[in-house]
């Protein structure tokens, strides 16, 4: 049998079972590497937006180096790709695609939404990005410049939005909850509304 | 290393006419002319890790389009940044 037509569960389970008694991996480490990833949400992602919202210096260390805001907040990037933070401001708004597949920064926005992975989501963000963010309800003044982000290699992306107005004062758990997936792409943005 | 803000043409080159190969450099940018934003950091190159091959440390690099400028259509302003491999930039 090849292992195309292999039944997927006892595929997984035959691999696994060479990798353990190959010393290539342990039974821990791969229940470890489960935790992680279900560990990975936009939650993780809208932790991060937040703080950076209320604390300068944790804006810069975001923007500086992605990996190690995730940790300093407890996420774990061991073993993971790069992350870029790319910072929107009044005159700039960011969104990210990946043209050639589906690169995510899974560890702080969990998986990709369907969305992100089809073929006009892509081909569209960067050929119509304007257009394809008007459908999402998203209408860019044409004094605000457009940066697509284009995922093609080591790096993973995510968008670091602009703080929505009437949040003065509010909490940084309030202000995380108003951060949706959507926003950190780049094909919508935050509001308080 | 490539400095923020040189001008470089990516390769008009085209691997998959001439065999099986995996390439990160997408099609849309291939002979087009951009600005270098910033050198991200060195990767083993992809394509040869996709074939298990020996894979050389190669410089990546943030490159800058102008959106319009790709496609014929679009608002000027508007970019594209796309990563790529040093390998595939020569100088525009």
């Amino acid at each position: 049998m090849s292992v195309v037509e292999a039944e997927s569960e006892r595929l997984l389970a035959a691999v696994r079972a060479l990798l353990l008694e190959k010393g290539i991996t342990s039974r821990e480490e791969i229940a470890e590497r489960i935790r992680i990833t279900d560990g990975g949400s936009p939650a993780q992602g809208a932790r991060m937006v937040a703080r950076a919202w209320v604390d300068p210096q944790y804006r810069a260390l975001m923007l500086a180096d992605g990996a190690r805001a995730a940790e300093a907040m407890g996420i774990p990037m061991r073993g993971l790709p790069p992350l870029g933070v790319l910072e929107d401001t009044p005159a700039l708004h960011h969104l990210v695609v990946c043209t050639l597949c589906s690169c995510y920064p899974r560890a702080v926005l969990g998986y990709p939404p369907f969305w992100f992975k089809s073929a006009a989501y892509r081909a569209r963000a960067v050929r119509d990005p304007r257009g394809l963010l008007s459908e999402w309800g998203t209408v860019l003044p044409a004094e605000v410049k457009l940066r697509v982000v284009d995922s093609t290699a080591d790096y993973r992306w995510m968008v670091l939005p602009l703080r929505p107005a009437g949040t003065d004062g509010w909490s940084e758990d309030a202000l995380a909850a108003l951060v949706h997936e959507g926003d950190m792409v780049g094909v919508s943005v935050p509001s308080a509304g | 290393m490539l400095a923020p803000g040189t001008k470089v043409r990516v390769r008009n080159d085209w691997p998959e006419t001439r065999g099986p190969c995996h390439i990160r450099t997408p099609h849309y940018v291939r002979g087009e002319t951009g600005v270098v934003v910033r050198h991200l950091g060195d990767f083993p190159n992809p394509e040869d890790l996709a074939f298990a091959r020996p894979a050389p440390i190669l410089a990546l690099y943030h490159v800058r389009f102008a959106q319009p400028a790709l496609w014929g259509e679009g608002m000027a302003g508007d970019e594209v940044v796309v990563e790529i491999f040093e390998p595939w930039l020569e100088a525009a």
